[in-house]
């Protein structure tokens, strides 16, 4: 049985590189969480036999994953704003995008604009779950695989990055990027 | 002729001890390079250094007596302008009394400890960052040394693994930052080669003067990586792999950094 903790306030309450203070708002949650949490490696399709473990189980098809994670529609706005934040999806980070209100973007991965035409919901959708599955030594994180991390803080052990239905919520905002980033 | 032959040999040798991905020695760049032109100028001008406060304290401190010998550092180095002169530029050593490496903070503890019988100061404390204030501007100008030292090979090995090991739930390397992606900007701030050349520093951020250890903290929590304690000696084998890894460039302490 995994013990799922609250995240607590970090030590020094500084901006550091990333900046990861603590998200106190995933404490409704921790009831759903406890249910959640025990790791299922997947198994259900030939490609993804024995790669990644996840807080639940997840079909994979090809290169994406078509179904909700949760069964419930995202919310393009909600997932916007998760984007957006610095704490939570963390994405502006290394993206660029659409965002006219904030100058704090990066530059260290592709614009996001338009990554609703290049690709489709479900690959969208497996990109967020699990990134690294495209290419191993990618940067971007795996919101929703919590095998292969090292040396995590407590207070994030044994916990993806994001929950599913904030995943879900991003995934149908992207699908809104249609128009490519005028160069 | 053999002059050049000679060059191309040595520069096909220090090539092949850097490892792939490591930045070349004509490569590198203190983060001075990329900061504001105010930032700059806070850190060119010692009346405008904020540092200059911590400074004032550790010249103080370093002739005041203290310990149950009731000796001051100056009893013993004399003049830090010239007894420390070049110092900094050369720590963390390998200390063969201790096997293990000491940066400067922990060598001025040592003398606190074992020179002046006196309380060890405390990580972060005003006063330990004042004294290594004082003693690295000795240093300003310096040229980093990569350490030859045999016995301190091993820790920068040490260091070089950890700087290269994915860490923490983002499960990032320092290297995939520094190395990789050094000059790019991490959501409006331009990631630095990450140096160690200018510390203790002020970071405009901290709104005082932090240690070497401090930042790497930062960078750690910022990975969402567990923290070592704050005496562990995976810091030191950091610090240490940091130093070799700026080898020829310039020290700049007490630098300002945003
Ligand atoms: C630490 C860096 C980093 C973070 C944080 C990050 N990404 Fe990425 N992302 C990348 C990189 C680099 C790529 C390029 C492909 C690769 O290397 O995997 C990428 C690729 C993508 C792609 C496909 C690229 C395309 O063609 O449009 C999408 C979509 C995407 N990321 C969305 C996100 C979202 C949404 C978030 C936050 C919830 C996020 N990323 C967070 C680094 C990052
Ligand atoms: C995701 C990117 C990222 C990772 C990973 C990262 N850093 Fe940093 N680091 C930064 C940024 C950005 C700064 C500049 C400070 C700022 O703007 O917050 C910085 C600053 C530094 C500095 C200070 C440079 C100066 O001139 O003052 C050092 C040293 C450093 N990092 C070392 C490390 C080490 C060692 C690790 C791994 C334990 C690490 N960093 C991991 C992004 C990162």
């Amino acid at each position: 049985m995994m013990v799922v903790r609250t995240p607590s306030p970090r030590p020094d309450g500084e901006r550091v590189g990333v900046r990861a203070s603590a998200p106190l708002r995933r404490r409704h949650s921790l009831a759903m969480s406890l249910f959640l949490i025990i790791p299922l490696t997947l198994s259900l399709s030939p490609l993804a036999r024995g790669e990644g473990t996840f807080p639940a189980r997840i079909a994979i098809s090809g290169d994406s994953i078509p179904d909700s994670l949760t069964g419930v529609a995202g919310d393009p706005v909600r997932g916007r704003a998760i984007v957006m934040d610095r704490q939570v999806g963390l994405c502006l980070l290394c993206h660029s995008g659409p965002f006219p209100e904030t100058r704090f973007q990066g530059n260290l991965a592709p614009d996001l604009a338009g990554a609703g035409a290049r690709w489709s919901e479900g690959q969208l959708r497996l990109r967020m779950v699990d990134a690294s599955r495209f290419n191993p030594d990618t940067i971007m994180p795996s919101y929703y695989r919590i095998d292969g991390l090292q040396h995590v803080a407590k207070a994030y052990a044994g916990k993806p990055l994001l929950e599913a239905q904030e995943i879900e919520d991003i995934v149908a905002f992207l699908t809104t990027l249609k128009t490519t980033a005028a160069k | 002729m053999i002059f050049r032959v000679c060059l191309a040999v040595l520069a096909i040798l220090t090539a092949s001890q850097l490892q792939a991905g490591e930045i070349a020695p004509e490569q590198r760049r203190s983060a001075y390079d990329t900061m504001s032109a105010g930032t700059r100028a806070m850190q060119d001008d010692d009346m405008a250094n904020p540092a200059t406060l911590w400074v004032l304290d550790g010249e103080a401190l370093w002739s005041q007596p203290a310990g149950a010998t009731q000796k001051s550092c100056a009893d013993c180095h004399g003049d830090a302008k010239i007894s420390m002169k070049g110092r900094a530029a050369r720590y963390p050593q390998f200390d063969a009394t201790t096997g293990g490496v000491v940066d400067l903070e922990q060598q001025i503890n040592y003398c606190r400890r074992e020179r002046q019988k006196a309380t060890p100061l405390a990580f972060e404390s005003h006063e330990l960052l004042a004294l290594s204030a004082w003693v690295s501007l000795q240093s300003r100008g310096a040229r980093i040394e990569a350490s030859t030292d045999p016995a301190a090979q091993k820790a920068i090995e040490a260091g070089r693994r950890l700087f290269t090991e994915r860490r923490g739930q983002l499960n990032l390397s320092c290297a995939q930052c520094h190395d990789d992606n050094w000059g790019r900007s991490l959501a409006g701030a331009t990631i630095p080669q990450g140096h160690p050349n200018g510390y203790p520093l002020y970071r405009l951020e901290w709104q005082s003067l932090g240690s070497m250890r401090r930042r790497l903290r930062n960078c750690l929590s910022g990975m969402r990586a567990e923290l070592w304690p704050q005496d562990a000696p995976e810091y030191d084998d950091l610090e240490i792999y940091l130093m070799s890894r700026a080898s020829s460039l310039t020290m700049e302490s007490p630098a300002v950094r945003p």
